[in-house]
């Protein structure tokens, strides 16, 4: 009797536990949810209610007057980001591809200080090469158009991508490489009818942190593309917060347009993204 | 493993050239940076002269410049603190669950896949003194508590007050970055050690720093790299969320190099700022390449 | 599945992406672009109203507005700074006239002078000298202002001046007067909003044109005076008493907050350009009714302005178009068209009075009558480098308040740059 008694108390704490642990991660999700909960019921208020001041209060009358007007404020920077964004990821993960291939399966001498070196360019603050770049761009002509960006975006994503794809490489194993030697493929032949057709979860993964990346850029887009024309949706967003009276509401809706695309590839193949996440810190 | 030299020379002609031009806009341009920062280059033409260390000196003596490196010191350790201690605390907790882990895991993790420029300005608004939390607050407890937030001015030992909600901010996006790092490294450690431990009548705080911690010491020392190399660099948040602040509360020198440069055409100058924010960097970051490499190498 | 989903996505994505490289426009033979950072507001439908006077004369041209938001301008001339340097500059660009032009891109020796334009014109008869001189370098002009806007206007809650008695103050020691008055009825005397980079220099250039006097605030650009002399740091103790005045959560606000404040009676003045006039005006206010206007105290018969104008650059791509478009901003429908909505005054004297209200027309009696000097927040009085530098002792000096440190800092900066 008593041991059961025991059981049973035992039994409660437990569960009170459990429910400890799930009311702290329920308080913890609050914090994290709370700037999206600021976002969302701005952006549905008209301009007169956001002026009242009552942030945090629902809306009175939801209207979608600051998505219309933020729509048309980002549109254009949002195709710009398109544009600027899907060639460079994809470009950049077929290089990341080749190179990560090479540098695993076939290394030459050197392969890896190569490697080194290429690593290095993914973690320098872009500022130290910033003048020479912007210098450069406009000599060869390219200088404040989504060309120049997605170019240099191609070329510092280089390391990353490289690393991805290196690291995916190196648990393929050697034996098939031979196999496909011994049925007379050479490097590329490998590559083309071996290597790449098993490449597509590596290849989901850099895409997507690419995307996410070159997306949410800031500092070579506000430095390298002048004119409104050519902006992606980041440099738009900043522009749009520094406009003469402060649209909040505009703001908050704009800011949800420039969050979506990357949120919705979050929310649909999360677990690539984290995938890539984990990558993207160099197994040590 | 038989490799013919032809496809050995078809290998290296694809990764050289690709490695080549890498190497151009990474080493080049950053040599031609720290060639710039040692020349007298002030207005909108360059000015090749050149004057030695000068810009350093007269960088280390301003004294937006010194704050800025305080700022950026401070904020390094108050960001890891944040994300390291929640982000480990929250990977601890979901461990413990099952049902609904993949939910909870899921809202930790979702500010990483948005913009640092969306950040900055949601929690701008979040933090603005007059209508953002202090209002909240205001109207739910009824206390006007008139915390200025990034606007304060006011500093403890250098710390400036005004960086709190800075650090809040970017803690909000990568605290999730660490919770999953932890997690990763967690499943790694294998169940025996666990189970082995509960024999022994292992209580909770000494499976944490007897098992999890030395387990999960070379992870967490990668995200810390990471974390801080990032936070050396900091810009895009800062700069949307806050700017450089009254007195430069909330300047960093990725701010600065910015604002002198393309603003105030000091290329010299903004030069010379973003080869400390390079070597502040390189010291982070050379040794753990350097470790990587030797690895390789056995 | 949701792989492939994802990257039949993606390639879907690749294929619209051509499609727009491929309908980019085509390279035309009669452009203009005409860089500026009119965004928003009434200088945007001021430019607007140029440009259609501009397309009306010369139908066949296709006007590109390229237009950079933000930051007052400074994101502006970042962008056009990169331009220039790359050699791809527009046909034509806004500057602030003054050493914000003179001091870099005529130094650089990048602008093409416009003498020709204004003697072809008959201009030199109906710009007032004043500001040919502040548009001028070694007697060659360098651009074309449209506008005329003063720095030097205290705006104030005329409810709240009727309601305690009071007078709007002429001198400096009438402010302070006025202010504890204030401050004892529990009404934040002074809004101030120097959220922004500007905002502290703005209202610290009015001092010390209060203090100094306009003679020798001229002085302080030219080299003639210095900036750790008694009168500076005497002018640098009165602002740190102004602040003393100010709403404490100014570093939260831009001008047009701290207008607001003015607005809803939280505070009875700020010192701001006149372009709080057409903020005033957008809120539904009524000008000498809801609000008044005063030079900023202590600067009685001293007009301290700021003018947008458009220059020339070498190499400019569409040189002939762009000096047609010159020409419209210097002319007489031109600025009527433009200033009226902007807010501003016309650059040249003959204006139709006609389209201008009670505020811009006193501010037209006083730009003909007053001594006008440069405002420097606003890149007429200094380079761009100078007043980089000025803004960065401002940001300390209204934090920390240190007299001495501010002067010696301002006189390095001053010796450094000044004549430069």
């Amino acid at each position: 009797m008593s041991l059961l008694q025991n059981i049973r108390s035992f039994k409660l704490t437990l569960k009170q536990r459990k429910m400890g642990l799930y009311l702290t991660l329920i308080i913890c999700s609050l914090f994290f949810l709370l700037p999206i909960y600021v976002l969302l019921v701005t952006s549905f208020k008209g301009f007169a209610e956001v002026s009242e001041g009552n942030m945090w209060a629902l809306p009175l009358k939801a209207t979608f007057a600051a998505f219309e007007k933020a729509f048309t404020k980002l549109g254009p920077s949002f195709i710009n980001s398109l544009i600027l964004t899907v060639p460079a990821t994809l470009i950049s993960a077929l290089l990341g591809s080749l190179n990560g291939y090479i540098l695993s399966k076939w290394r030459f001498k050197g392969a890896n200080l190569i490697f080194v070196l290429m690593l290095f360019g993914m973690f320098i603050p872009y500022q130290s090469i910033l003048i020479p770049l912007v210098q450069f761009l406009q000599k060869i002509g390219l200088y404040g158009n989504l060309i120049g960006l997605i170019i240099v975006h191609i070329i510092y994503g280089l390391p990353i991508t490289t690393l991805i794809f290196r690291n995916y490489y190196s648990e393929i194993p050697d034996e098939l490489i031979e196999a496909a030697h011994v049925d007379g493929q050479g490097i590329m032949g490998t590559y083309l009818y071996i290597i790449f057709p098993i490449s597509l979860p590596a290849f989901v993964v850099v895409i997507i942190w690419q995307f996410t990346n070159i997306w949410n850029e800031f500092l070579f887009a506000i430095t390298i593309t002048q004119n409104p024309e050519q902006q992606p949706v980041t440099v738009a967003l900043q522009d749009l917060s520094g406009t003469f009276i402060k649209e909040w509401n505009v703001q908050m809706a704009g800011a949800f347009l420039a969050a979506l695309p990357t949120l919705l590839i979050y929310i649909i193949l999360g677990k690539y993204f984290i995938r890539g996440l984990l990558a993207g810190s160099v197994k040590g | 493993m038989v490799r013919s030299r032809k496809d050995i020379a078809i290998g290296m002609s694809i990764v050289i050239p690709c490695f080549l031009v890498l190497a151009v806009f990474v080493y080049g341009f950053i040599g031609w940076t720290l060639t710039v920062s040692f020349t007298a280059w002030e207005g909108v033409l360059p000015n090749w002269e050149f004057v030695g260390l000068k810009n350093f000196a007269t960088l280390f003596s301003t004294q937006r410049f010194q704050i800025d490196l305080l700022n950026t010191v401070f904020f390094s350790i108050f960001f890891l603190g944040f994300c390291v201690l929640f982000g480990f605390t929250l990977a601890i907790l979901l461990d413990k669950i099952t049902t609904g882990a993949a939910v909870f895991r899921n809202i930790f993790l979702f500010p990483l896949a948005i913009s640092f420029v969306v950040t900055g300005v949601i929690w701008r608004w979040i933090f603005n003194p007059s209508v953002g939390i202090n209002a909240l607050i205001n109207s739910t407890v009824g206390v006007n508590i008139a915390w200025r937030w990034y606007t304060d001015t006011s500093s403890v030992c250098g710390f400036h007050i005004a960086l709190i909600p800075v650090v809040i901010a970017a803690g909000w996006q990568l605290t999730g970055y660490i919770m999953a790092m932890v997690l990763a490294g967690l499943r790694a450690i294998p169940v025996e050690i666990f189970e082995s431990a509960a024999i022994d009548g292992a209580g909770e705080f000494r499976k944490l720093f007897n098992i999890i911690i030395p387990h999960l010491k070379p992870i967490l020392l990668s995200a810390l790299i990471v974390l801080g190399h990032i936070s050396l660099k900091i810009f895009d948040l800062v700069y949307t969320m806050t700017g450089r602040g009254t007195a430069f509360v909330t300047d960093f020198p990725g701010i600065y190099m910015f604002e002198t440069t393309f603003q105030g055409h000091f290329y010299a100058e903004g030069a010379g700022i973003s080869i400390i924010m390079l070597m502040l960097v390189a010291i982070v970051i050379i040794p753990y390449l350097y470790s990587i490499l030797k690895k390789e190498r056995v | 599945m949701r792989k492939m989903l994802g990257l039949v996505l993606l390639c879907g994505l690749l294929v619209l992406t051509l499609a727009f490289y491929a309908c980019g426009s085509k390279q035309g033979e009669k452009k203009l672009e005409v860089f500026s950072w009119w965004t928003a507001g009434g200088e945007a439908e001021g430019l607007e109203a140029m440009r259609k006077i501009f397309i009306n004369q010369n139908p066949d041209v296709e006007f590109i507005n390229a237009t950079v938001a933000g930051g007052a301008g400074s994101n502006a001339q970042a962008v056009l700074a990169t331009r220039m340097q790359g050699g791809s500059p527009p046909d034509t660009f806004q500057v602030h006239a003054g050493l914000e032009l003179i001091g870099s891109w005529v130094v650089a020796g990048a602008m093409e002078p416009l003498n020709f334009l204004f003697e072809e014109n008959d201009w030199m008869s109906v710009y007032p000298q004043g500001v040919i001189e502040i548009i001028s370098q070694d007697h060659k002009i360098y651009s074309v202002p449209v506008n005329i806007h003063r720095s030097n206007v205290l705006w104030y809650n005329k409810a709240i001046f009727n309601k305690f008695g009071l007078d709007p103050p002429e001198t400096l020691d009438d402010f302070f007067t006025v202010a504890e008055v204030l401050a004892d009825e529990g009404i934040t005397p002074l809004a101030l909003g120097d959220n922004g980079i500007w905002a502290a220099t703005h209202l610290f250039e009015n001092i010390l044109l209060g203090a100094l006097g306009p003679e020798k605030y001229k002085g302080l650009w030219t080299g003639k005076v210095k900036w750790d002399s008694a009168d500076v740091k005497a002018a640098l103790k009165t602002f740190v008493k102004v602040l003393g005045y100010v709403n404490t959560d100014h570093a939260a606000l831009s001008w047009d907050g701290a207008a607001q404040y003015v607005i809803d009676g939280k505070c009875a003045m700020t010192v701001m350009g006149d372009w709080a006039h057409g903020y005033f005006k957008a809120k539904g206010l009524k000008p000498g009714v809801d609000y008044g206007w005063m030079p900023s105290p202590g600067t009685i018969g001293a007009f301290n302005m700021l003018s947008d104008s458009f220059g020339l650059p070498k190499n400019a791509p569409h040189r002939k178009i762009a000096i047609k478009w010159l020409t419209v901003c210097g002319s007489k429908a031109g600025q009527d068209a433009f200033n009226p909505i902007k807010g501003s005054i016309p650059a040249r004297t003959d204006a139709d009075r006609n389209l201008y209200d009670a505020y811009l027309l006193s501010a037209m009696n006083d730009f003909s009558s007053d001594t006008i000097v440069p405002s420097c927040a606003h890149g007429a009085a200094a380079a761009q480098s100078w007043v980089t530098k000025i803004h960065d002792v401002m940001s300390i000096f209204v934090a920390e308040k240190d007299v001495e440190k501010a002067a010696r800092e301002f006189q390095a900066a001053a010796s450094r740059f000044a004549n430069k």
